[in-house]
């Protein structure tokens, strides 16, 4: 029966990630703003986006 | 785009405004104005017409308020140092606050706004909260060339004096979040290693290290929960106790002791297993309530202070030039240009031959006032017509403006009853149940002293009063999303307990119930010919006085000509005088035409704003102006009068009360000619024996919106300022007035209903705690099934009621 001991351990561990990935999902600001990325999320991306990419990047150089 | 069919429109496909005349209709696409026109452009040539595929004509009506802004103070480095929330070398990015976004289409072209300016790399919109950051490029632009492009596009950002002294630099509060997650974690987990113990599996002793280790590892999870998650309300509820007050969080904090102390007590005694996971659930529990009251109270976001109503800046007069400067480092002395439709920022004196000031939000009267040189000019009032100067007296936090607002009356009373019903009764019912527990104890003690403490402990954990801790904020929360859906914003959840209670509704005249932009003129006098149409309207044509713009649209139609003048004249405050031809015509007050002309006008009704007209020395007759009501207002007051009081306080003069006494049942309900004090003085005189709503829209309503039971201010564009008030409502949202009171009425019902049903929660698990039956498995299924069904309730229940109530809902 000593299985049981090390399964609920290892459970529970393996539960202990995801809080400590919902941490990070939290902090990160991805629960600050609930409904504009579904917004977002619909747009389409008309060459829009990989042009805006490539502007930030050569900002970022 | 879908050509063939916007053109059968005949809307402005930008903004949506009906386009009056049809003569721009053959071609696609029609515009109501020229403002509309060039956003249309700008954003084709930077090809963003996708702007419009998103929604139906999303723009913003560039129709009024077309104010050339200047943004000169934006280069100021102390002003930009308050505006950017960071920066380096390259980048900085700042945040700003929106009104206007209102759809799919705003939050799609803002985050695209590089498009438009080089210099800005990032866009970002959160929605909810109108705010949009930006990250930019120092080397390529500027704050005050994106804060202009956002003007041009209809977006002007919210940028008031109050941001500049106090910038709100709070981490946005993610704890709450954190907690809920550690409170859910611990709950799952706690309730799988109780559930061997609900199925009565740990009897057996060979399973007894496993009723150890569960205990273990459920005090383990448990105690983040105590210390992290609760640590809101035992916080709140000590804080309480120090003052010597009692709210809900007390009884909440007694639970959650005797929970935990009682759990650990068992396991450790081994006597039992605990409830640690009643416990872990319902701290869960009341942390959804809180983010749902949060969440709720994240949309009530608005300026209430004359900070917010004051521009930041102003033209000064420095060695004869003018020069935009913060209007913070005015002093006494310093000369000002103002031009039209600009506030007065300080009192002042006028320095220019005269000038019309619109004091209709300070005093309530609904026509400008004619300033003469040397007179006195107080803040707040909007200049009209021509550009004046004046000469500061007073610094903008010494000003009569702002004195109104410092009115004792408006801070002090914070006293009023205001605090929630479930703060309320929480003294009640604290001390019912330890009392109960109490007694419950002592009989016990008599009985069977062993279980005696047991009894104790069981009354104090199943009457924490969870699903009572519920039941106001789902319902409000829903209750305050449906109201703001209808154009009544509230500034506190708590605000529909008091909108639910009031009994006597009493109006201001000016913007609240009259539309002051619409204006009833009618002529009054000798039918005008063709001829003499076209000469008034070439005279009022270039004047920007009120009137003067009133009577050019009513006369204009598609078939005048324009008469050439000759020579033109306006006196301001008077009247303008014009030639064309032979012809002489002179346009004004009745002293204006009677000094220019030598005729004698004789009586008119003299309350009744008139401009009159005299041509070649001919007396032709008058133009009338008459307060429009709003719309549906007559069958709004009809309906409100059977089943509240209801009464006029009004800064202006009686003209309107013909029109409107068969509304206010006769004439002693109609209060005239009231001051901001009296007005206050008359509130405070009737809310001894009344609650009252009032509802009003000016700064001159401030201190009677602020000492009556609740205070609504009428707001005809959701951006403009708002005195001290509990709400905000739309002004073509008044018409549905009845329903909304109704509405909050029947949410307050719903709470009490819900109140009702927790405590038959609470009595049910009572009658188990004081015979000694609570279980573990009792209590597990007790406080969860309390809890989701009061969240249940409250939530179908109040959507029912605005359905019953005609207002909008939610699909």
């Amino acid at each position: 029966m000593g299985v049981i001991f090390f399964l609920i351990l290892f459970s529970i561990s393996v539960a202990l990630i995801f809080l400590v990935a919902f941490f990070w999902a939290v902090r990160s600001g991805q629960f600050d703003d609930q409904y504009t990325p579904s917004v977002r999320i619909l747009f389409d991306d008309k060459s829009s986006s990989p042009n805006n990419k490539t502007q930030t990047s050569k900002r970022d150089s | 785009m879908k050509e063939d069919l916007i053109i059968k429109h005949t809307s402005c496909s930008h903004c949506g405004e009906p386009v009056e005349s049809s003569s721009h209709s053959e071609s696609f696409p029609i515009f109501c104005c020229q403002g509309c026109k060039t956003v249309y452009h700008l954003l084709k040539e930077n090809n963003l017409c996708t702007y419009y595929d998103l929604d139906d004509s999303p723009g913003i009506t560039i129709k009024n308020g077309l104010e050339r802004k200047r943004f000169d103070y934006l280069i100021d480095k102390d002003v930009q140092n308050k505006l950017i929330d960071f920066k380096d070398s390259e980048i900085a990015s700042s945040t700003f606050y929106i009104p206007n976004i209102h759809c799919t289409s705003c939050v799609w072209l803002l985050e695209n706004l590089q498009k438009l300016d080089e210099g800005i790399v990032q866009g970002t919109v959160n929605f909810l909260k109108k705010r949009l950051s930006i990250i930019f490029d120092t080397s390529k632009t500027d704050l005050r060339n994106i804060v202009e492009l956002l003007t041009t596009i209809g977006y002007e950002p919210n940028l008031k004096l109050v941001q500049l002294e106090e910038k709100e630099h709070q981490p946005i509060p993610r704890g709450l979040w954190l907690k809920l997650g550690v409170a859910g974690f611990c709950f799952g987990n706690i309730m799988l290693f109780s559930f061997p113990e609900y199925l009565n599996m740990s009897v057996s002793d060979s399973l007894d290290s496993f009723k150890i280790f569960f205990g273990a590892l459920n005090i383990i999870l448990a105690t983040p929960v105590l210390i992290y998650s609760s640590s809101d309300y035992i916080k709140s509820a000590w804080a309480a106790i120090s003052q010597k007050g009692i709210n809900l969080d007390v009884p909440i904090t007694i639970g959650i002791f005797a929970l935990f102390g009682r759990s650990l007590y068992e396991i450790l005694s081994g006597t039992g297993i605990g409830y640690f996971d009643s416990f872990a659930g319902f701290i869960f529990f009341l942390l959804i309530g809180k983010i749902v009251q949060k969440k709720t109270f994240d949309g009530l976001s608005f300026d209430r202070d004359y900070k917010s109503y004051l521009p930041i800046s102003v033209l000064k007069l420095i060695d004869g030039k003018e020069q935009s400067v913060s209007v913070k480092t005015l002093e006494i002395g310093d000369e000002i240009v103002l031009r039209n439709n600009e506030l007065v920022p300080c009192d002042s004196i006028l320095q220019s031959d005269g000038a019309l000031v619109d004091y209709s939000f300070i005093t309530g009267e609904s026509d400008p006032v004619t300033k003469l040189e040397n007179d006195l000019i107080y803040a707040g009032g909007r200049i009209i017509g021509s550009q004046c100067r004046l000469l500061v007296t007073k610094k903008v936090a010494h000003s009569y403006l702002t004195q109104l607002w410092e009115n004792d009356v408006l801070k002090s009373d914070e006293s009023k009853d205001n605090r929630s019903l479930a703060d309320r009764i929480s003294p009640f019912f604290t001390s019912i149940v330890i009392g109960i527990a109490i007694l419950s104890c002592l009989f016990w003690l008599y009985i069977d002293p062993s279980k005696a403490f047991t009894i104790f402990t069981a009354v104090l954990i199943v009457a924490c009063p969870c699903a009572l801790a519920l039941s106001a904020p789902f319902t409000f929360g829903s209750a305050t999303n449906i109201l703001s859906l209808n154009g009544l914003f509230l500034k506190t959840v708590d605000g529909i307990q008091k909108l639910g209670s009031i009994d006597t509704i009493v109006f201001d005249k000016t913007g609240t119930i009259t539309d002051s932009r619409k204006a009833n003129i009618t002529f009054h006098g000798y039918s005008l010919s063709k001829f003499e149409k076209e000469l008034i309207i070439a005279s009022t044509k270039s004047s920007t006085h009120p009137y003067s713009q009133k009577i050019y649209s009513y006369l204009n139609h598609t078939d005048v000509d324009l008469q050439e003048l000759d020579f033109i004249e306006e006196i301001n405050g008077k009247g303008i005088h014009a030639i064309s031809g032979d012809s002489t015509i002179y346009v004004g007050s009745k002293n204006f035409i009677e000094e220019s002309t030598g005729l004698d006008l004789g009586n008119n009704r003299s309350y009744q704003t008139s401009v009159h007209i005299a041509i070649d020395e001919n007396y032709k007759g008058f133009f009338e102006f008459k307060n429009q009501l709003r719309n549906g207002l007559k069958e709004l007051l009809n309906k409100l009068q059977s089943n509240y009081e209801t009464h006029l306080l009004s800064g202006d003069n009686e003209k309107d009360a013909v029109q409107l006494s068969a509304s206010f049942k006769g004439d002693e309900n109609m209060h005239f000619n009231h001051s901001p004090q009296q007005k206050l003085t008359f509130i405070h005189d009737l809310s001894a024996t009344n609650k009252i709503l009032m509802i009003g829209d000016g700064l001159n309503d401030a201190g009677a919106l602020k000492k009556s039971h609740f205070g609504i201010s009428i707001s005809d564009r959701t951006s403009s300022f708002s005195p001290a008030c509990d709400a905000i409502l739309d002004g073509d949202e008044l018409k549905n007035l009845d329903n909304l009171i109704g509405f909050a009425k029947a949410s307050n019902n719903i709470v009490n209903v819900s109140f009702g049903i927790s405590l038959l929660y609470n009595i049910t698990g009572l009658a188990f705690a004081v015979t000694g039956h609570l279980s573990p498995l009792v209590a597990a299924i007790l406080m969860p099934l309390s809890s989701i069904s009061i969240m249940f309730f409250t939530t179908v229940a109040t959507r029912i009621k605005a359905k019953n109530k005609r207002l909008k809902i939610w699909v």
